[in-house]
């Protein structure tokens, strides 16, 4: 523990030394061998798990296949966005999933019975989740119940909730062609790069900035070698991604032609920095995380603890409904099991597969894409290689377990190297 | 010679336990003040009073010489009154500025200004001489007990405060560390902050007070200066309520 104190000659050093690519390298395997991986492992399996696809099953290498992943993907993506706030807090919510299916329900019961036009019917859905999260979220924090008692007892009733929303069991089908559209369609292929090309340009401006604002107040400043290297990275993924995704993908080009983005990623990009910057940005992500380290020291700040907990859990339901949405898009219509059976596990798994802590006070809203891209990538490799649920579901099971041991682990081993 | 903070014949029960009996305790600008006392004499509790933590039953709370009423921890935030709890409060999940600055976060606009907020944690950390952080942007989960205890402290100046008063601040502490956090002390004496020390251990009020306020069962039993007091002396004065001339007169029975 003391041992900055005893070497200062040697944490002198340290404070001297410029970030460079380097550096910030070295910085980084210190990080991940006391035990803080990030990204890592999600990163890695997500490598791995697409090279044994791709050498298993050709198919999985298609055009077709890579723009199903988005789509496959995208709803328990959304979900997990919002867990990791609840999860921030060392908190759970286990009717996140059904909370969406009850979102979606509202949505189809308002845009056919009701005959409301799209964006009320949306607007409807997403009251719903904030209705749902600010119940919960008050259960949790003025009455104090275990969030995981009153998120199962939420789990059991919304089942119910659904099936009342959709008589007992019916089909209601879904034809108003924009919510349809969210999950089904795609945009231009132009659109698709001018958007590349908008959002490489503001990420490099904002580092630029970043920099700037810092090197003229003095302050230590990532060097221009390490920001260009990241927007290299960036404007290189990114651009593959787009050109993979502009590919025709028809069977039949002559007939329909199937290029583009699906609109779906620019939802979820646009989501993806919204939360990011609520949680790194405001003083608002700042208490919450607060919150989820340590309550009493957060508490005698001045931080409204009750407040936070509820916004966090009005988030999640709010997120939950996004991703009801977008999965009654995809499906066209929306049936007692919308939300159900795997959603919420796999969404809980996309989160702790990313990185985000089932403890509390660690995590960021990008965990849940990359977790999310994982278990899309498990769920749609399984499904090619022919395997059927039950082994979908074992694989998906284990996956959790081994990213929960993960997140546990790195815990012991960072309070072993004093990281935590 | 006016002191910062005075307290005149407070009182404070929880349920039928009187825990503080008619307490007078003063601390001045620039000098340390050590507040000793066996365990449940009421330290904790006269410190928790001040901060507005427990409302007082009689008495009142003078700053610099005029009464002023504190109701919670803001209001003791607000006058210049900063308690570093024996527990510390800091999150181990952020970083050293980010807990510096918790509750209270500049902002540009909605967003953080994180920078502004940096340059100035900076310049407090040196301004107490601390050069013994590696980067202020440290997860306080990697610092070291001594270091926690000083990035509470400078949490505790960084607001123009008056009043410091620190609750153990070297109990968990090793011999190293004590030393370097009651060389903090005395530099934030220096710097004109009335500072409260509580502490346990007679060495260190001797090494760093200029005055001493030792409690005995809820009751002041005597405030003296360092320089007219033996060692012996504060022992008696923490265990029996007084010592020769010092102390309690009509004898209390515990």
């Amino acid at each position: 523990m003391n041992k900055v104190k005893e070497l200062p000659g040697e944490a002198i050093v340290a404070a001297t030394q410029a970030p460079s690519i380097k550096n910030s390298f070295l910085a980084y395997v210190q990080r991940v061998r006391g035990g803080d991986m990030g990204a890592l492992p999600a990163v890695l399996g997500l490598v791995v798990l697409c090279v044994v696809f791709a050498a298993a099953r050709p198919s999985f290498l298609t055009a077709i296949n890579f723009a199903n992943l988005f789509t496959q993907g995208a709803a328990v993506t959304l979900i997990a966005m919002g867990l990791v706030f609840v999860l921030l807090l060392g908190e759970i919510d286990l009717s996140a999933g059904f909370a969406s299916g009850v979102c979606a329900a509202v949505l189809a019961v308002t845009l056919t019975s009701a005959g409301l036009p799209w964006y009320v019917c949306m607007a409807a859905a997403i009251l719903t989740g904030v209705v749902i999260g600010t119940v919960l979220g008050t259960l949790v924090a003025k009455v104090g119940i275990p969030s995981f008692v009153v998120t199962l007892a939420a789990f059991l009733a919304f089942q119910g909730l659904v099936l009342v929303l959709v008589h007992e069991g019916t089909n209601i089908s879904i034809r108003d062609s924009v919510v349809v559209a969210i999950a089904n369609k795609n945009l231009p292929p132009w659109l698709g790069w001018a958007l590349y090309l908008v959002c490489v340009a503001i990420f490099a401006a904002v580092q630029l900035r970043r920099a700037r604002s810092r090197t003229r107040r003095g302050l230590t400043a990532d060097p221009l070698s390490l920001i260009a290297f990241r927007v290299g990275m960036l404007a290189l993924f990114a651009g593959l991604a787009v050109a993979a995704l502009n590919l025709e993908r028809s069977r039949n080009p002559a007939l329909v032609s199937l290029t583009g983005v699906p609109i779906v990623v620019p939802v979820i990009l646009v989501l993806l920095v919204a939360w990011t910057l609520v949680l790194r940005r405001t003083a608002f992500g700042r208490h919450l995380y607060a919150v989820g380290g340590n309550t009493e020291a957060a508490r005698r700040a001045g931080i409204p603890v009750d407040r936070i907990k509820i916004s966090a859990f009005v988030i999640c339901s709010a997120m939950a409904a996004v991703g009801g949405i977008v999965a009654a898009s995809r499906a066209s219509s929306v049936d007692p099991n919308t939300g159900g059976s795997s959603v919420l596990l796999y969404a809980v798994g996309a989160a702790v597969i990313g990185g985000t802590s089932l403890f509390g006070g660690k995590g960021r809203v990008l965990d849940a894409v990359l977790g999310g891209a994982v278990v899309a990538v498990i769920e749609n490799g399984m499904g090619l290689m022919g395997y059927g649920a039950s082994v979908k579901y074992l694989v998906t099971g284990s996956v959790l377990l081994l990213a929960a041991g993960v997140d546990a682990l790195a815990r012991k081993r960072a309070a072993a190297a004093g990281l935590r | 010679m006016t002191p910062l903070l005075e307290v005149r014949g407070i009182d404070k029960s929880f349920g039928p336990v009187k825990v503080l009996h008619n307490v007078e305790f003063s601390a001045y600008a620039g000098e340390v003040t050590a507040l000793v006392g066996d365990n449940g004499a009421g330290k904790s509790t006269l410190v928790k009073c001040i901060g507005g933590i427990y409302p007082i039953d009689a008495g009142q709370l003078l700053f610099d010489g005029a009464e002023v009423h504190v109701h919670s921890p803001r209001d003791a935030g607000e006058l210049g009154i900063e308690i570093v709890y024996q527990d510390l409060a800091l999150c181990d999940n952020l970083d050293i500025v980010q807990n510096m600055f918790l509750g209270r976060e500049r902002k540009n606009g909605i967003l953080l200004d994180e920078d502004s907020m940096e340059e100035l944690a900076e310049k407090t950390l040196s301004g107490l001489s601390v050069r013994t952080v590696k980067s202020i942007r440290q997860q306080v989960s990697s610092l070291s007990g001594g270091q926690r205890q000083t990035v509470a402290i400078a949490k505790a100046v960084l607001w123009n405060s008056k009043v410091v008063i620190l609750d153990e601040p070297t109990a968990a502490l090793g011999v190293a560390q004590t030393a370097q956090v009651l060389e903090l002390v005395r530099r934030l004496a220096d710097t004109g902050l009335a500072v409260v020390l509580i502490s346990h251990n007679m060495n260190d009020v001797f090494a760093v007070s200029d005055r001493i306020a030792a409690l005995y069962l809820g009751r002041m039993a005597a405030q003296v200066k360092t320089a007219d007091v033996t060692h012996a002396q504060v022992v008696e004065l923490i265990t029996s309520g007084r010592s020769g001339e010092l102390g309690l007169k009509n004898g209390v029975t515990p």
